[in-house]
């Protein structure tokens, strides 16, 4: 039997905690600034991916020990850049609003919506599989659709309501997607899972037959390696089964 | 991927006349085959037209029963439209069968249409012979590895198939293209739209130059009309056809009286098959009259090493499309 520590595990894989800040406005940004310091100095609480960071960084250090003896021994929390330089002639400024907030960009044109959020954004949640659309990882919502975000410029969505999986619970409730995937252990590794997901929550509201074949025959732009396709096709069913129960 | 300019159009006037036919600018719509060959370095342009806000994302029906279809109307709700699930089921069949639900999120009506072939040579910029994406250099398929490759439509310089799964259906039901261009407009019946690669396996269509795609018309369909989609493939799923069969058919008691057949997976284009229309039509609908529509389809086949499963396969595709679409066999779907 797996624990509890194993299904928190892929919980957080599922909803994997972005750490950037909005760029609405520089009050707002100064606002947000002043509650993450008073909450950091209150309890420090690493993330997964923080915490793997440092550690990969005190592996570097400790291998590169003599000629990095006057460094820190902890480096400080990752610093997200606010925006990112124009390195690029050519690049140009992008106002994306992404899980119901505005942020201002300034884009080489050749940066897809997927690249932007993970290496802009610092919005891990939605991965990078193939890079050409035959994968399903990177599905996102575009205004309300479920797209794949790498073959897409985000240059072309300025205006569009993109939603990815960081943005998908509601007021701390999961959405009931993603409840599923927890009870029906709809993976294994967890890579391809916020991408199935994402496919799964647009799935509810698309004309689709009631049987398993049909879930398949529509999640099929969604591969999983692992092969836990039975499990990701009974936690689709069993969302959609109480979603059409409440409404 | 190459660095591009980046420029939004309004209005068909802007995009076309953004696009005056130099080389190196391109429009992009989806994206869904653009910017994975940009990606490859396949497609390098220098500038980038995004046509995502035309106003061309109607489907309506016309003053003589058929349907008008804008090029910006997504396969997924051209594939779902009533006019087209009730009027045209070939097409919808076509449609849901191609690519992945997102990627028919994406695509467009006018982009499917120009989607360019998966041949591995093309796509891989390793192989520096492809006449199609560097002319005169050569076929690497040809002696290579064209397990997936045409037998119909080839040259002695590129034998790529073409892998859209909606043209092959549109192709049957005698779609027709209207194009705008700094030139003004103008109206080609599908069937002249695209060409063979002959000796310019580089030219995949009649479209010149900064002329964009802004409809597509399918005529009306007599009452009684059939229609059926078929393709084998790889996989269940999310997989292009090894051979397919898009069939219209007009029935008069056990009759084909009309019949419009076209292919996909096997061709270097999605392929109308007159050859095969003439041999089915004023036929009675049995085994004996598909089996001859099948045999001459592939007549003119050329297969290659690898490929040459695909002459029974697509004999196989087009006997079985054709019963379902003549009612001979209700269970075949």
């Amino acid at each position: 039997m797996l624990g509890r520590a194993h299904l928190k595990r892929k919980a957080e894989a599922m909803e994997d905690k972005p750490q950037f800040l909005p760029a609405n406005d520089d009050e707002e940004r100064a606002e947000e600034k002043n509650i993450r310091k008073e909450s950091a100095s209150k309890s420090f609480r690493p993330t997964r991916r923080s915490f793997l960071t440092q550690l990969g960084v005190a592996g570097i250090t400790a291998t590169a020990a003599p000629l990095l003896a006057r460094a820190p021994a902890a480096p400080p929390p990752v610093e997200v850049p606010q925006e990112t330089p124009a390195t690029v002639p050519g690049a140009v400024p992008v106002v994306l609003n992404i899980n119901g907030k505005d942020y201002r960009l300034t884009l080489d044109p050749r940066t897809t919506v997927l690249d932007t959020l993970r290496e802009n954004l610092n919005m891990f949640g939605t991965k990078k599989g193939c890079d050409h659309g035959q994968c399903g990882a990177c599905t996102v919502h575009i205004n309300g659709r479920r797209v794949n975000s790498c073959l897409t410029f985000a240059v072309m969505h300025q205006g569009d309501k993109i939603t990815t999986i960081e943005g998908l619970a509601q007021g701390g409730e999961l959405h009931p997607v993603q409840a599923a995937f927890i009870e029906c252990d709809g993976f294994q590794c967890g890579y391809c899972t916020p991408g199935q997901i994402m496919s799964g929550a647009a799935l509810l509201k698309e004309p689709v037959g009631p049987a398993d074949d049909d879930v398949r025959e529509m999640m099929s732009g969604n591969l999983c390696r692992c092969g836990a396709y039975d499990n990701i096709v009974a936690a689709v069913q069993s969302a959609r089964k109480k979603s059409s129960s409440q409404s | 991927m190459e660095i591009f300019q980046y420029q939004d159009a309004k209005t068909v006037d802007d995009a076309v006349s953004a696009n005056a036919g130099h080389s190196g600018v391109k429009f992009v719509a989806g994206g869904t085959t653009l910017i994975d060959l940009m990606k490859l370095n396949v497609e390098t342009p220098q500038v980038l037209i995004d046509i995502n806000r035309l106003p061309l994302t109607q489907v309506e029906s016309t003053s003589d029963g058929g349907v008008k279809i804008g090029a910006m109307v997504r396969n997924s709700d051209l594939a779902n439209h009533e006019l087209i699930t009730k009027q045209y089921p070939v097409l919808s069949q076509a449609l849901r069968s191609g690519a992945s639900p997102q990627l028919r999120n994406m695509a467009t009506t006018g982009g499917n249409l120009l989607q360019r072939t998966r041949c591995y040579y093309f796509r891989d910029t390793a192989y520096t012979a492809c006449n199609k994406r560097n002319p005169g250099s050569g076929c690497a398929a040809i002696d290579g590895f064209n397990r997936i490759h045409a037998i119909l439509g080839t040259s002695e310089h590129c034998i790529a198939t073409h892998p859209s799964d909606m043209a092959v259906a549109m192709m049957a039901l005698e779609a027709t293209v209207h194009t705008q261009s700094s030139h003004g407009e103008r109206s080609i019946a599908l069937d002249e739209f695209y060409l063979v690669p002959g000796n310019t396996p580089q030219k995949e269509n009649v479209l010149q130059p900064g002329e964009l795609i802004t409809y597509v018309t399918l005529p009306p369909l007599a009452n009684g009309m059939r229609s059926y989609y078929l393709k084998l493939r790889d996989r269940a799923s999310y997989e292009f056809a090894l051979s397919s069969a898009a069939v219209v058919v007009q029935m008069n008691g056990g009759k084909i009286v009309r019949a419009r057949v076209a292919l996909g997976g096997v061709a270097t284009k999605p392929w109308r098959s007159h050859e095969a229309e003439n041999a089915l039509e004023g036929q009675a609908a049995n085994e004996k009259t598909f089996q001859a529509g099948a045999e001459a389809a592939l007549r003119g086949a050329r297969p290659l090493h690898d490929n040459a499963f695909k002459v029974k396969l697509a004999q196989l595709c087009l006997t079985r499309a054709l019963r379902v679409a003549t009612g001979s066999n209700e269970n075949a779907t």
